[in-house]
């Protein structure tokens, strides 16, 4: 499946976008962890196929999963 | 509904002008613009870049739900990328209702949900080095460390 980065994450990665072998039965989860930096990726969502995903959701070959950093808020 | 992601200037004045209609008591308008610091850092200009086809759709289903929710009878949400300078408009939100209550009600939940829920992200500029904003997190239903 093909993976998007952005914002901060696609700086530091250095990539926007990368094509991910998962498993069959992988979830959003298993997205997360191959970058190790579990607080980090609290803050993350995930999108699937451009809807908000959960971390349980399972993934299907030809998926458009976005890894989103928290959004440009702005002080109120 | 007017929803749209541009590249080019936000032109306010018209838009605002477009959304008026007869059956209208009120038109609220936010004009979110580029300010010149960010906690006393002298800003050069933000650089806005977005999760396009996402962005709009979420945008979208907001204009939707303050419709549903609050009773307006119509609103338009524009938001701007690339670069921007100082006093430039990155985002305009605006709601046409019949009464003032409900369109200034609806007009404050779209922005503070666009800013915590729409993918799209800035960074800014300064005189003496470039990051991206903090932004928001993102509610617990969003990302589990949400409120971490």
């Amino acid at each position: 499946m093909r993976v998007l980065y952005f914002g901060v994450l696609k700086e530091t990665l250095g990539r926007e976008s990368e094509m991910v072998d998962l498993a069959e039965g992988a979830c959003v989860a298993d997205v997360l962890a191959r970058f190790g930096n579990e607080e980090q990726m609290r803050s993350i969502a995930v999108a699937v196929n451009h809807e908000y995903a959960r971390r349980e959701d399972v993934l299907r070959d030809g998926d458009e999963v976005a890894l989103l950093p928290p959004v440009s808020g702005g002080v109120r | 509904m007017r929803i749209e992601i541009v590249d080019a200037p936000i032109v306010a004045d018209e838009i605002v002008a477009a959304m008026k209609a007869g059956s209208d008591g009120a038109v609220c308008v936010f004009d979110g613009i580029v300010r010149d610091n960010t906690r006393g850092r002298k800003t050069l200009h933000l650089d806005y870049e977005a999760y396009r086809e996402m962005a709009l759709a979420q945008m979208n289903a907001l204009a939707v739900e303050a419709v549903e929710r609050f009773g307006v009878r119509d609103v338009a949400l524009v938001h701007r990328l690339g670069r921007l300078l100082v006093g430039e408009t990155s985002v305009l939100i605006v709601v046409a209702s019949a009464h003032r209550g409900a369109a200034f009600d609806a007009c404050r939940w779209l922005i503070d949900t666009l800013k915590k829920t729409v993918p799209i992200w800035k960074k800014e500029q300064f005189v003496d080095g470039a990051v991206w904003a903090d932004g928001e997190p993102f509610p617990e239903e969003i990302a589990p460390g949400g409120r971490v």
